[in-house]
């Protein structure tokens, strides 16, 4: 029901209530309401195949481990079937995964204010007793939620599809495409694209090259990484290096990250990155991801109170 | 008690000046028409006044001194921006919840039923309306606001004649009932002629005149008289605009009072609003006036007060 609440005019020295908060949900809703239901809704559907496909390829891979004796013609038609079939469709998800949070980051955090601009009705929406401060930040941080936990909740049944394929195909956690599909580290990634989309909307103020710009500096910065995340402090120095399950060969589930070795003090010296480092990463690169998200959340915000029309 | 005060505000675009040195105050409870030509400055000055356009130089402040596009101000102005706009994917239902949601006040009840007078369907998409339609959708989201100053920069210029008087005679309803002050800007002044209290005029990102409508023609008058003696006597007044036709001038004046004596073989006439509108629009700079008087911003408001 809709009321006159306020029939008696405050004085302007005394500040009224603002609008609540929780008003800014349906907000949120109705005017993303095509994000909130096309995200969630392809994300359940690929979900669904994940599914189908993860029970087929767990179902293949415990049929390869079980088969006995290796070698034999039965067991070479199930090697065919995981290493060929389901590997080459496993590869691809995996490579689309890489592209996923960009992809976010491109349909819904760029149009997110920049789509306000162009329509002209941010002369609209800026202009309510809410404030386009308060408005901005509500719908970011609403919509900021609502995909990273989705991303999260989908990177979790991706890992549980992944995971048959790491001993088989010479992966192990820490390798860079799958380090970043699993843990927290998905939806951090995921969080980030769609914070530097919202943010890139409201410095170009147009939906398509917003998109565009998007893309470019996520995969500048998603490839970039790559090189970089073994300096993240997390290696351990050894003289002892036959304590460690190097392998000179492919690497296994616990295969370490060798890094660099060296003589020094008649010593040989082993630098390596133990695959029990995989949670210290994991936080240390959704850390700054985090970081660098309220960084742009921050900058959105500024842009908004400073940006004139 | 004011609605707007502004010192010495102004918005430059690169090299170009939008609106200069503006200083006006438009009290409470008129209805303040704005008029000028397109790229006067009129929607750089309403842009401003509920924040979306940050100035470059100068200060403003809304409703007695508060500071211009925070929650505050904007608590109690409605603006509705040139060409209306709305959300086009929006039903006219989600419109009127939408702006109840990012309102204190919202008269909900009010709005659908004066959308259902003007037979606007409330399922219909915004987009799918006629431009007419939107606006008179805009304005009613704006007057459901309940707000203490209404904004509307060029409301009329999607309307036909008749819905032009509708909209004018909603706008008037509401500032009899509830008090509301008004700013309303135009290119056309006819429309605005009777209606307006307060009239400010810009031309070329220059304030021109402002000031109460009644003061402006108690203190304005035409002399006509022999165009021979047009330049002598024009020296000795303070003159906004000197028009000749054959022998006969005619000298738009700013007097102290309408009754003053004149010049024999002059004589006196009341000035209409369009004239003195359209005198100040023309160049005043160019018109000789010795006194600085027709190109000084604050004085015809003070002298309004």
């Amino acid at each position: 029901m809709t009321v006159l609440t306020m029939p008696a005019r405050p004085g302007h020295d005394t500040a009224p209530p603002p609008v609540p908060w929780r008003r800014m949900v349906w907000v949120t809703w109705r005017q993303h309401r095509a994000t909130m239901i096309s995200v969630p809704a392809v994300l359940g559907a690929l979900a669904l195949f994940l599914l189908f496909a993860g029970l087929k390829v767990h179902h293949d891979y415990a049929a390869l481990t079980a088969c006995h004796p290796q070698g034999s013609v039965a067991c070479e038609a199930l090697n065919r079937t995981f290493n060929g079939t389901d590997w080459s469709m496993g590869n691809v998800l995996n490579i689309l995964m890489q592209l996923l949070p960009v992809l976010l980051g491109m349909f819904a955090g760029a149009p997110l204010l920049a789509r306000d601009l162009e329509a002209g009705t941010f002369r609209y929406a800026w202009t309510q007793g809410v404030g386009r401060v308060r408005l901005t930040i509500a719908k970011f941080a609403i919509l900021a939620v609502v995909i990273t936990v989705l991303a999260w909740a989908f990177s979790q049944l991706f890992t549980w599809f992944f995971e048959p394929f790491l001993p088989q195909e010479n992966l192990n956690v820490l390798s860079a495409t799958v380090f970043d599909t699993r843990g927290i580290v998905f939806a951090a990634w995921t969080l980030a694209a769609f914070c530097i989309g919202a943010f890139l909307g409201m410095l170009l103020r147009r939906v398509i090259p917003a998109m565009a710009v998007t893309l470019g500096v996520y995969l500048v910065l998603a490839l970039g990484i790559w090189p970089l995340r073994k300096h993240y402090p997390v290696a351990v120095v050894t003289d002892n290096p036959g304590s460690i399950p190097f392998t000179s060969g492919p690497s296994t589930p616990n295969s370490p990250w060798f890094l660099s070795s060296w003589t020094s003090g008649g010593k040989y010296w082993t630098k390596y990155i133990p695959v029990s480092r995989f949670w210290p990463m994991q936080f240390i690169e959704a850390g700054w991801l985090l970081a660098l998200s309220l960084l742009l959340l921050v900058g959105t915000v500024w842009l908004v109170r400073r940006r004139a029309a | 008690m004011n609605v707007i005060e502004t010192s010495g505000l102004g918005k430059r675009y690169g090299k170009a000046w939008a609106l200069h040195d503006c200083t006006l105050t438009v009290p409470e409870g008129c209805l303040a028409a704005l008029v000028g030509p397109n790229g006067s400055g009129k929607s750089t000055l309403m842009n401003m006044a509920v924040g979306l356009t940050l100035p470059t130089e100068g200060t403003a402040t809304v409703l007695d001194g508060q500071v211009i596009g925070t929650p505050v101000a904007l608590d109690d102005i409605a603006f509705m921006a040139q060409d209306a706009p709305v959300y086009k994917n929006m039903s006219v239902a989600d419109m009127l919840h939408l702006t109840r949601n990012l309102n204190r006040r919202f008269d909900g009840p009010f709005a659908r039923a004066r959308l259902t007078d003007l037979g606007i369907p409330l399922k219909k998409k915004s987009g799918k309306l006629s431009g007419g339609q939107q606006a008179q959708v805009a304005l009613t989201l704006a007057l459901a606001r309940r707000p203490r100053l209404l904004i509307l920069d060029e409301p009329l210029s999607a309307l036909d004649p008749l819905a032009r008087q509708d909209f004018m005679a909603t706008v008037m309803t509401t500032m009899a009932d509830e008090g509301t002050s008004v700013l309303l800007s135009s290119h056309a002044l006819a429309d605005l002629e009777r209606v307006a209290d307060y009239l400010i005029v810009l031309g070329g990102g220059q304030l021109r005149i402002a000031g109460e409508v009644e003061d402006l023609l108690a203190t304005h008058r035409v002399l006509t008289g022999p165009a021979a003696q047009a330049d002598r006597y024009a020296s000795q007044l303070s003159v906004v605009q000197v028009k000749r036709a054959a022998a006969q001038a005619h000298l738009l004046v700013r007097t102290s009072g309408t009754d003053d004596p004149v010049l024999p073989g002059w004589e006196a006439h009341p000035v209409s609003l369009e004239e003195l509108t359209l005198a100040y629009l023309r160049a005043p700079q160019a018109e000789a006036d010795p006194k600085p008087a027709n190109t000084n911003h604050s004085e015809p408001t003070e002298a309004a007060r």
